[in-house]
């Protein structure tokens, strides 16, 4: 699965995709593949503020729990309620469906040191070569 | 086993049925409605099942025959000492006398009872060399649970702030997670190459924040740390305490005593160590020992004699208080009890030597087909790998245990400890004999040689079981948790 | 010896395939610093019938509820347990089994437990149940620690009329987390709702009740809910679950969770303990709960089976961050649980608490028609009630007991504050006899 160009990755595996004052925020390709079968998504309550790497979700698998580490500070103003229903959309379609929350960015800087595509697909492929 | 599906007790229910008796009432009936509030009353019992007797106990007994334990064949697990159970233990705690007894019936009453809970304290003791016992916890997380509140209490009363509980990065789960309960951060310490605490690791995290040390020795690789004495020593320097894990108490019985180890706190697990059943998950019972300097701080009551008469004694000020309601599993304690009498002394030490042997003898027979990761004399247990099966044959660890279902013996523990990749932990424990053993080498010999000849055939397995493999994420994601009367 | 198979010709066979030359060479890695060198203190071991005649001495010396007549409660009762809970018990199969973590040879445990969470959901009004934890009083702790996760908050509200070796436990489990517990005081033997709703705030996580409460009452249940939910505090109610065949379910007044203790149900009061704490809960909350969960699930084959579920709360998986450190359930409580149950079934249930009921009213009313003895609460009761006495409960206690006879609890022992107070529990095994001789005894007592 390709690594969309314009979005910028974490270091723990999760993406941000910037529209102006907004960030769409969900988990990478690597990541959901390393989890397995995701069950279950505990998703932040809109209206919540984070700072950047504060946990803003918890993703289950049978046998693994991860949390999930903000790209970016800022304020939840939607969550993708599909989830609820059907986690699997992660393991589906990571970079679309899968989304997890949109947040208001609070400091647009914070993704100036976040990865760009080539440098985490370089990133996920050393990770991925520990396995 | 018999692979016909036993329906729900549910399904089987028919209006009007029933599988109990009562007398009819003998006192004077009133009308229920003055009795209680009216908005409180149901007009009906709850929508319970309506059976026959026989309904019940074929239900149960078909049910039991879908089940493996240690009384139908082998079962290696390891960490959970799945030993026999004596009979004679089941037999005794139905005694009326032990079984039919109130925890608040008058002190002159159970004598019985708080002589051999009194009794069983100092045998306790003796065996891993503490100073008093405490039998309040009901199992041994529960137990770790008292224990690092004892230590808590401990540095508190010292006017003593400590924050950080050590953990080696091959202790049980419950470890982390009880220090998480008592307020505790928790630093994890590496093993080293011999499969022991990393003492370089252990310096580098020492300081005045450490409350405890939780030790399980042999650790869960089944290896004794060699340098235990050493450890005890650096913990202590630093104003810790030691906690001592018992899971693993079954390898040393008069061998070694955590108390002269330099522990402090220990718990041990009756249902584990001293022969009483797991019961599917529980009850177990997994009493307390501490050094002299922490008795102030066990919970209430404590069970005292004073010469004529024995008695439980709520009067101590300094106590955690209470884990658990009256005095912990009574009668759990009386099996261990029951056991301990039965073996003795010297046959306490037969069984941590039996247990040893068995768990050597199998490991240098298997270890040219399973990677063994630390090749040292091990204690009770020892944790082969599936590695080589995964990375020649694309075998993993599981589909061996599966596959071992289908030989009708209940596989090891497996991924665990995390330190060892593929891990396998065995643990034969000293009531097999050595034909059972033999019979489990060869299996797993036969096992390395189908999953290089048919690999397909282990990945599938198991074949023979009442049910296949299930699916896990279909539980998770949506789960039924319990039966529900279709609308 | 019989328990270890092992001959010593086994041994020197083994010995030589390890290559060892000794079973103490095994034992080389402990340090000889720590090594123990003499020979533990311990009795000498016994033979078989030895041994049960030990035993049979030591249980002789108990007053155990087939000799005397059991009016003692306190959340310990003597119901009868029907013969089908031993039958099913003493299968090996159950009870020589360890948690079911290879479903394929399991499912005899893990179907049993399901069926447990069904019928602790069906007498509770409850959506899911958990497998049980180890008896009530941690039970209605991880119910205050649950609370506190679920909403955020760091309060517990508790009534004083709850178990006081509940809120003992409660008080030890919260007492190192940063966890504040305030005791609501009662009136009369019931929760005075008034100075309730004085405790309860937006910081309160959970309101906790018992159902009959301690003193045997019935308490406010609709209106406690009410306080509870005003502020978005959980409702957690303690109940006893012989009460529920006459009682309404805790889950149609708005429980939240519902927690209690097990024993009543076909567990001997073996001196306290083992029993089984129940812990049911809305369904929303079913992440939050502390235990294992048991799973409906399919097979390879496409057939209906059962399976450990939603693992990733436990402290296997998630370690320091898990819900509780809790990894095993009373499994074999849980399953008499079961069994009693199902034995009992819909009308049985009704039946023992309906006899329970009219045993208790009847016993009531002999006790306060003694010279000195009244009701010590108006408050309606369902098998437990409290009396005033004339005479100290110590001296009634000692007395009764030559004639055979369990009195009931001193509520001093707890309650400092009601000397001469005796708490007395009537279930449907006391007969008619045993209750005029209760209350003639007490009669005649100077």
């Amino acid at each position: 699965m390709a690594y969309p160009k314009e979005f910028k990755y974490t270091k723990t595996h999760e993406y941000i995709k910037v529209d102006g004052m907004q960030g769409t925020v969900g988990l990478t390709n690597y990541a959901q593949h390393e989890l397995g079968d995701i069950v279950f998504v505990e998703l932040p309550p809109v209206g919540k503020e984070f700072k950047q790497n504060d946990v803003f979700a918890v993703v289950e698998s049978v046998k693994a729990v991860s949390d999930c580490y903000a790209p970016a500070a800022g304020k939840v103003v939607k969550v993708n309620e599909k989830l609820v229903e059907d986690p699997s959309l992660i393991n589906k379609d990571p970079h679309g469906e899968g989304w997890i929350m949109v947040i208001e960015l609070t400091n647009p800087a914070d993704v100036n040191n976040l990865m760009d595509v080539a440098t985490y697909e370089k990133f996920e492929s050393e990770a991925g070569s520990h396995h | 086993m018999p692979d016909t599906n036993e329906p729900l007790i549910f399904e089987m229910s028919r209006k009007g049925r029933t599988a109990y008796s009562l007398p009819a009432l003998d006192v004077p009936a009133e009308d229920e409605k003055k009795l209680l509030p009216a908005g409180m009353v149901r007009a009906e019992g709850p929508d319970l099942p309506e059976v026959s007797e026989i309904d019940v106990i074929r239900h149960f007994v078909r049910m039991s025959r879908r089940q493996h334990g240690v009384d139908v064949d082998f079962y290696p697990l390891g960490s959970c000492t799945m030993k026999y159970n004596p009979k004679i233990n089941e037999r005794v705690v139905a005694l009326p006398g032990l079984a039919d007894i109130h925890p608040y019936a008058n002190e002159a009453l159970v004598q019985g009872a708080l002589q051999l809970m009194y009794e069983m304290e100092k045998y306790l003791a003796e065996i891993s060399g503490f100073d008093r016992v405490t039998l309040q916890p009901a199992a041994g997380a529960h137990g770790e649970f008292t224990g690092i509140q004892i230590i808590h209490a401990y540095h508190n009363a010292k006017g003593h702030k400590k924050s950080k509980v050590i953990v080696p990065d091959s202790a049980h789960g419950t470890n982390p997670a009880t220090s998480a309960m008592v307020g505790y951060e928790i630093v994890q310490v590496k093993s080293n190459e011999r499969g022991g605490v990393d003492l370089e690791s252990l310096k580098s995290v020492l300081d005045d924040q450490v409350a405890a040390l939780m030790l399980t020795n042999p650790n869960t690789l089944g290896l004794f740390d060699e340098n235990i004495h050493v450890i005890a020593d650096m913990v202590h320097k630093a104003g810790g305490l030691l906690y001592y894990d018992g899971a693993n108490a079954n390898a040393i019985m008069g061998y070694a005593r955590p108390g002269d180890a330099g522990f402090d706190v220990c718990h041990l697990n009756l249902h584990k160590t001293f022969a009483t059943p797991h019961g599917g998950g529980g009850p177990g019972s997994g009493p307390v020992g501490v050094k002299k300097e922490l008795i102030p701080f066990l919970p209430t009551p404590t069970v005292e004699y004073d010469g004529q008469k024995y008695f439980l004694d709520y009067n101590h000020p300094q106590s955690i208080g209470k884990t658990k309601t009256f005095y912990g599993n009574f009668g759990v304690v009386v099996k261990a009890y029951t056991y301990i009498r039965a073996m003795g002394p010297d046959g306490l030490k037969r069984v941590s030597e039996d247990a040893v042997l068995n768990a050597n003898y199998i490991m240098q027979a298997l270890k040219k087909d399973y990677w063994l990761q630390y090749d040292r004399t091990c204690k009770h247990e020892f944790v082969l790998s599936g590695k080589w099966q995964k990375e020649k044959h694309g075998v993993k660890t599981l589909d061996i245990a599966k596959r071992l279902l289908d030989y009708g013996v209940h596989p090891p523990t497996v991924y665990f400890p995390m330190i060892v990749e593929e891990a396998l932990m065995v643990e034969p424990t000293e009531t097999e004999s050595k034909e059972t053993l033999d019979r489990f080498i060869k299996t797993m010999k036969e096992i390395a040689a189908e999953s290089e000849k048919d690999p397909e055939m282990v990945k599938t397995a198991p074949h023979t079981t009442p049910v296949g493999r299930l699916d896990e994420t279909l539980a998770a994601r949506k789960p039924i948790l319990r039966w529900k009367k279709e609308a | 010896m019989k328990y270890l198979p092992n001959t010593d010709e086994d041994r020197q066979e083994m010995l030589a395939a390890i290559g060892a030359r000794s079973v103490e060479d095994l034992f080389n890695d402990v340090p000889k610093e720590v090594k123990f060198k003499g020979q533990l203190k311990l009795p000498a071991a016994m033979s078989e019938p030895e041994l049960l005649a030990h035993l049979s001495k030591l249980a002789a010396k108990n007053g155990d509820a087939n000799d005397y007549a059991c009016f003692l409660g306190g959340g310990v009762y003597d119901h009868f347990i029907p013969s089908t809970v031993a039958a099913v018990l003493s299968r090996n199969e159950f009870y020589t089994a360890y948690t079911p973590y290879q479903p394929e040879v399991s499912q005899g445990v893990l179907q049993s437990i399901f069926e447990y969470q069904t019928v602790i959901c069906q007498i509770t009004g409850m959506d899911v149940s958990q497998a049980s934890m180890y008896d009530a009083g941690t039970a209605v702790a991880e119910a205050a620690l649950m609370a506190c996760a679920v909403t955020g908050r760091k309060e517990i509200v508790i009534s004083e009329a709850v178990h006081p070796e509940y809120r003992a436990v409660l008080q030890t489990y919260i007492q190192a987390q940063d966890v504040k517990v305030h005791v609501a005081p009662a009136k009369d033997g019931q929760t005075d709702p008034e100075k309730l709703a004085a405790l309860v705030n937006d910081q309160t996580a959970g309101v906790i009740i018992q159902n009959p409460n301690f003193f045997g009452c019935l308490e406010p249940v609709e209106e406690i809910e009410k306080i509870a939910h005003a502020k978005g505090a959980l409702y957690v109610v303690d109940v006893d679950p012989i009460s529920l065949g006459v009682l309404k379910a805790p889950g149609d007044y708005g429980a939240d969770i519902v927690c209690g203790e097990g024993q009543p149900l076909g567990n001997p009061m073996s001196f306290g303990g083992p029993y089984l704490g129940f812990f049911a809960a809305k369904e929303k909350f079913v992440r939050r709960m502390a235990g294992r969960i048991i799973g409906q699930t399919l097979d390879v084959r496409g057939q209906r089976a059962w399976v450990l579920t939603l693992q990733t709360r436990e402290q296997h998986i998630r370690r320091e961050k898990a819900t509780s450190n809790i990894c095993s359930n009373e499994a074999l409580n849980a399953l008499a649980a079961l069994v009693y149950l199902v034995t009992m079934g819909k009308q049985g249930l009704h039946e023992v608490a309906q006899l329970s009921l009219q045993k208790a009213h009847y016993a009531a009313k002999r006790i306060t028609a003694q010279n000195g003895y009244e009701l010590a609460f108006k408050a309606p009761f369902f098998k437990e009630f409290a009396v005033k006495t004339p005479v100290a409960p110590e001296k009634i206690s000692a007395e009764l007991a030559k004639k055979g006879i369990l009195p009931g609890l001193d509520l001093a022992k707890f309650y400092p504050a009601y000397k001469n107070h005796l708490l007395v529990a009537v279930t449907e095994r006391r007969t008619k006899d045993e209750i005029d001789a209760l209350a003639a005894g007490l009669g005649g007592l100077k």
